[in-house]
């Protein structure tokens, strides 16, 4: 009865912009999610290109000039101006590719079009829901771009405290309006996260096909699944924190204000509280991704599928109670810095599995190497490399020199440059053709890996020389002695920045040569329910649920 | 394959809709006037930006009420709803985690000897010195029992609507409407009574502000949680529940209960024990 009410609505969608601004398709809006991330990542790509071209050398390089530019005035008398915009292109860099680079890109674009698909699901649970975690971005991201062009600081632009906006300095020491522009864009951002977690749980848990049980579904669909239960439960934790924030700028609350009884340290807690769920936020839907890619072009299913899935839960789980590893220097008893320190590295455990699980699916098997497996197994070294020195870091004592060094700035890179954006280039790769229809080349693929994989590495291995050395993050200039690993640094991130034009080449190359990829067109190691459409998918799938044995 | 368009499964597949869109724009308008506003400027822009949202909010709850009369919401779309619901109040005890992770850093750690300003500012007892608090056994208490005798009432309405008995229904939504309207008319004569600042200029410190914003978040919590309950009852005069089908009204008694445990914490941590030990004073 209700569906021979509804039948007649499923024909005529709307087309034209109508097809995505009223959009209630979980195709639709997950390709809507990666464009905005392509374009949030350029834009937080050429942020990084310029603090590089500033920190070829030491001295002030460019950034005077660039002050001058976008504010106004003589080059000269624009220094300090300089000064205080790297350090808003530190802060913005950092918020635009985590929340509008990796976290669009990996749940919403791929999480939206590759959940339902895996699990044999016609949509997403709340399609409309869906719609306005994708619209609310583009007011968050312009929110944050309108802070880098108005007051925060007394006389100068933008918000420049880094991604982890820690009061004094996000408070009173940035009275302008900059810092409640960026706080409201992570509001709103943070708003958009939480009901995308929501609608991913509750399609995950309910909307599974007949005989897709829990223990087989994808290992991508289980690293969403965590990553959005992390997103519910730490999100709302850091909308508190900014919500105090913003009553300690504008009401006169005393939550941070130490004089009256506050506590700056406290906001470090909330923030952390949210912010060391967030970088596995970051990753995990890269575990996923990395999972499916190397299972496919090995031609096996993946080793220790069990263990895989619960050791992600595991590392959801343990993240939510090691935060304060990122405070080891705040004067915290010693007590807890070793619970913290203990913590931390049982993490390690879980990740350890997943490491060899992934070289045990390798091992014996016929593989492949496609574009996307190169990423795949790019990531898998590269994470390893930052999954190890964040080992080091972990050590209360170790951290006392290391902390704020460029040694924390190459093991987060690491982990999320060289890993996450991995991740995200292997999966573009991987499903490229299934989302568009069309192959993409397979040399500029492999170009673009390779000379991102040089690029990258050029940047952040010697930035683990600089922070041993005792270089400070988050400053424009520098000692002479760290002259040399810095050139080398910046000269990466030109060929990174070369790399990315080659992969948006590619794209271009992709759409104009319109070769038919096929239904499934990497063979019999692909196995899961996104293969056995057409490429690309039809406007709704699975009208008739496919049933797993 | 004889028609690739039949809907062979129970999910409800959304038409296509302009409020989410229609939503973020009126979010985005809300928060640049809210800057506007708070540095000074006029507070009209985010008014526009709050009466769009709040249009918003409006056309589209009205359009999935249409949609459960129309017969999209079957047996596994309405488990989604449950699902939905649960999650959100979820998020929404995560945020209150923040609200009492501050209480409890400020008044555990007082007298924390490597914060000597705060020590200094709250002579390193909770409640900080120069704070007449209130008694947690006279105001408080009563909305104690209004929240709590509101949660009696909303299962009323919740076993009169299972069984049919529409008056039961009418009136015990009623009267929890009444009685958090009630709640939220001491908590505001409180708070017009409090012997303490909220802002720091005019004398406050971290107790008012801890005190204030936790509370005041629950109040504003209640009002929602009011304004739910009070569609409810428009939608019970009109008919709208079934005994067998009536999440709309079941999604307001969780929401409601869920106020009601947060207050519970309020009482006893912020209330009580925040106060244990300390001369009152009568206000």
């Amino acid at each position: 009865m209700a569906h021979a009410a509804t039948a007649h609505d499923d024909h005529g969608h709307p087309t034209g912009w109508r097809r995505y601004v009223y959009s209630t398709n979980h195709k639709d809006i997950g390709t809507m999610y990666l464009w905005f991330a392509i374009f949030a990542g350029i834009i937080g790509g050429i942020l990084s290109i310029m603090m590089r071209i500033e920190l070829a050398e030491p001295g002030i390089q460019i950034f005077h000039g660039l002050a001058a530019m976008v504010y106004g005035g003589e080059a000269d008398a624009s220094i300090d101006a300089g000064k205080h915009m790297f350090n808003v292109f530190v802060t913005a860099h950092g918020l635009l590719m985590i929340f509008f680079m990796v976290m669009p890109a990996m749940i919403g674009g791929y999480g939206n079009w590759f959940v339902p698909l895996m699990i044999g699901a016609p949509d997403m649970a709340f399609p409309r829901m869906n719609n306005i975690s994708f619209w609310l971005l583009p007011p968050a991201l312009g929110l944050l771009l309108i802070s880098m062009f108005v007051e925060g600081p007394a006389g100068a632009h933008g918000v420049g405290g880094g991604w982890t906006i820690y009061p004094p300095l996000s408070t009173t020491g940035q009275p302008g309006p900059a810092m409640d522009f960026a706080i409201l864009s992570i509001h709103i951002a943070g708003a958009s996260s939480i009901l995308g977690a929501i609608n991913f749980i509750t399609t995950i848990f309910n909307m599974r096909a007949p005989g897709m049980t829990l223990h087989k579904m994808p290992l991508f669909v289980w690293s969403i699944l965590v990553t959005v239960f992390l997103l519910l439960l730490s999100l709302p934790v850091l909308a508190g924190a900014i919500t105090m924030l913003l009553t300690d700028r504008n009401f006169g609350t005393s939550f941070f204000v130490a004089s009256k009884g506050g506590d700056p340290v406290l906001f470090q807690h909330l923030f952390w509280f949210f912010g060391h769920p967030e970088v596995y936020i970051l990753i995990l839907p890269g575990f996923g991704i990395v999972s499916q890619i190397v299972s496919t072009f090995s031609r096996k299913p993946v080793f220790g599928y069990l263990g895989m899935a619960y050791a992600m839960v595991a590392i959801g789980v343990v993240g939510f109670v090691v935060w304060a590893h990122h405070m080891y220097t705040v004067g915290m008893d010693a007590d807890t810095q070793a619970y913290f320190v203990a913590a931390t590295m049982i993490i390690a455990v879980p990740t350890g599995v997943k490491i060899f699980s992934w070289i045990a699916t390798m091992w014996g098997g016929s593989i492949e190497f496609r574009t996307p497996m190169l990423w795949a197994i790019g990531f898998i070294f590269l994470f390893t490399v930052g999954g190890v020195t964040g080992v080091v870091l972990a050590n209360a004592g170790a951290d006392r020199s290391l902390h704020d060094t460029y040694y924390v700035v190459a093991h987060f890179h690491y982990v999320l440059s060289l890993g996450a954006v991995f991740a995200i280039f292997g999966a573009w790769y991987y499903w490229f053709p299934k989302i568009t229809g069309y192959m993409y080349s397979e040399a500029i693929g492999k170009a673009h890996f390779w000379i991102q994989f040089i690029g990258v590495n050029l940047i952040f291995f010697p930035q683990h020389f600089l922070g041993l050395a005792g270089m400070p993050r988050r400053y424009i200039d520098y000692p002479e002695v760290y002259a040399g690993w810095n050139m080398v640094s910046s000269i990466g991130s030109y060929i990174s920045a070369f790399s990315v034009l080659i992969f948006l080449y590619g794209v271009f190359q992709a759409f104009a040569r319109k070769q038919k990829a096929g239904d499934n067109p990497w063979g019999a190691g692909a196995t899961t329910l996104e293969w056995t459409l057409s490429s690309p998918p039809p406007f709704h799938q699975f009208n008739t649920l496919p049933v797993i044995r | 394959m004889a028609d690739a368009h039949a809907k062979n499964h129970d999910y409800h597949l959304v038409d296509p809709s302009p409020w989410p869109a229609v939503g973020a724009a009126a979010a985005f308008i809300m928060a640049v006037g809210a800057v506007m506003w708070m540095h000074g400027s006029t507070w009209a822009v985010m008014v526009v930006g709050l009466l769009g949202v709040l249009y918003t909010m409006f056309m589209w709850w009205r359009d999935i009420v249409k949609e459960s009369h129309k017969g999209d919401h079957t047996d596994v779309v309405s488990l989604h709803l449950r699902y939905g619901m649960l999650l959100f109040i979820a998020s929404e005890v995560m945020f209150f985690v923040a609200w009492f992770w501050a209480f409890f850093d400020a008044s555990l750690f007082a007298g924390d000897v490597m914060q000597p300003s705060r020590v200094d500012a709250t002579s390193g007892v909770w409640p900080p010195k120069g704070i007449d608090v209130f008694d947690p056994w006279h105001l408080p208490l009563i909305n104690t029992l209004i929240l709590l005798t509101s949660g009696t009432t909303v299962t009323w309405a919740h076993h009169a609507l299972l069984n049919n008995d529409r008056k039961g229904l009418k009136w015990g939504l009623a009267l929890t409407i009444g009685l958090g309207l009630l709640f939220t008319a001491v908590q505001a004569y409180e708070y017009a009574h409090a012997a303490f600042a909220f802002n720091r200029d005019n004398g406050g410190n971290i107790y008012g502000s801890t005190f204030f914003m936790a509370t005041g978040f629950h109040g504003f919590h209640v009002i929602i949680g009011t304004l739910f309950l009070i569609v409810c009852l428009f939608r019970a005069l009109k008919g709208h529940f079934r005994p067998e089908k009536h999440f709309g009204f079941e999604a307001a008694a969780w929401y409601w209960h869920f106020v009601d445990v947060v207050w519970l914490f309020l009482f006893a941590c912020i209330y009580v024990w925040g106060s244990a030990g300390v001369q009152l004073v009568e206000h």
